[in-house]
């Protein structure tokens, strides 16, 4: 059976390999060293132990690790079919891993990058195959949620839109077709609003429960923005606020001063354990 | 040892929720703003704090309702652990 590379293995990498593992695909899961890729196999095999508690299907975790190999390097995703990127928002970790995987990775291997803010056109540039990369952001945790935006480059093929279709539509999720836009649909709000309310806090306005009791109390969100930002990552919001900034040059993307602090500081959110709020007890 | 347990639960679960009145037998559960995150969160701090792996069949919601319950939890599983 074909093999799935899954290049990057921090919180999206890790969803999107336990769920290829969990629809019984084959994964080669890579990244720059076997500490990283240690520490998510613990993590998969405890988010999978978690799954039925957490209101999902009951999963066995050994039966999902045994469909995941690790990797250091691109080279260990040299002989998979499709590749599925997720190494952070950063241009240029992404410019130099696309280098290495278009050097490795054969003439047919499709790249599907998972951004939720990289123009797509701007990362098939970088590769010898543009007809080939093709965009899905993923939304976390990946294997919960359904729903993902799919997003063709200029020059991606009809093949190719197919191919990643398919292996969507196998892995359990719908697709939502996207023009290809910093941004998307996705980040374009939510990244204005994650923004906004960290400028509440930032100004003294508000505290971050008073910002997420609204949305959930009053929008009948699931969960506030903040709450939502300490999931995802705060570093991963500030870059991805960078990026809208930078591209659209528009100062409706300026990013909140708090947001670098805490960057900086080690505030990350749920995976440091502080980020708005503290998760040490 | 389960009295240790229950204070070391509640204290948890009042840090998180400051805004919440929560006693011992309180269904954390029902009062509506817990979610699955932090019931994982429960399961990370108890194994964690009390040295045990909480088996499969043991992670249900009923064992984490309340601060009575997860200690029953706790000194259930130290106990097959010691013997």
């Amino acid at each position: 059976m074909a093999v799935i590379g899954v290049i990057g293995a921090g919180v999206m990498g890790v969803g999107v390999a336990q769920n290829l593992a969990q629809t019984g695909h084959d994964v080669v899961l890579v990244d720059k060293d076997e500490a990283i890729l240690d520490d998510a196999l613990a993590k998969i095999w405890n988010n999978c132990r978690m799954s039925r508690f957490m209101g999902g299907p009951a999963v066995d975790p050994d039966a999902v690790l045994a469909r995941i190999t690790t990797g250091v390097g691109a080279a260990a995703a040299a002989k998979a079919e499709i590749v599925i990127e997720n190494v952070p928002e950063d241009w240029d970790v992404k410019r130099e891993v696309y280098a290495a995987l278009d050097a490795e990775c054969g003439p047919d291997t499709v790249f599907v990058v998972n951004t939720s803010a990289i123009p797509i056109t701007k990362v098939a540039a970088v590769t010898g195959r543009p007809d080939r990369v093709i965009g899905v952001h993923f939304m976390n945790p990946v294997p919960a949620k359904p729903t993902v935006e799919l997003i063709p480059g200029y020059h991606t093929s009809p093949d190719t839109v197919a191919r990643t279709r398919d292996l969507l539509t196998a892995m359990g999720k719908k697709a939502v077709d996207v023009k290809d836009s910093c941004g998307f649909i996705s980040n374009r709000i939510s990244h204005v609003f994650f923004n906004e309310a960290a400028y509440l806090v930032y100004e003294g306005v508000a505290t971050a429960e008073a910002v997420d009791e609204v949305f959930r109390s009053c929008f009948g969100h699931p969960m506030g923005p903040l709450e939502t930002a300490d999931l995802i990552g705060v570093d991963t919001i500030l870059y991805s606020v960078e990026v809208l900034y930078e591209h659209y040059s528009d100062s409706k993307y300026r990013p909140c001063p708090l947001l670098r602090q805490m960057t900086d500081a080690g505030l990350h959110g749920r995976k440091t354990g502080r980020g708005f709020y503290n998760y040490n007890g | 040892m389960s009295g240790t347990a229950k204070d070391n639960i509640l204290a948890f679960v009042r840090g998180r929720y400051p805004q919440a009145e929560i006693d011992e037998s309180q269904d954390i559960f029902a009062l509506g703003f817990v979610n699955s995150l932090f019931a994982m969160e429960l399961v990370m701090f108890i194994e964690k704090t009390f040295g045990i792996t909480i088996p499969n069949d043991e992670l249900r919601i009923d064992n984490f309702r309340t601060a009575n319950s997860m200690a029953e939890l706790v000194s259930r599983l130290s106990l097959a652990t010691a013997a």
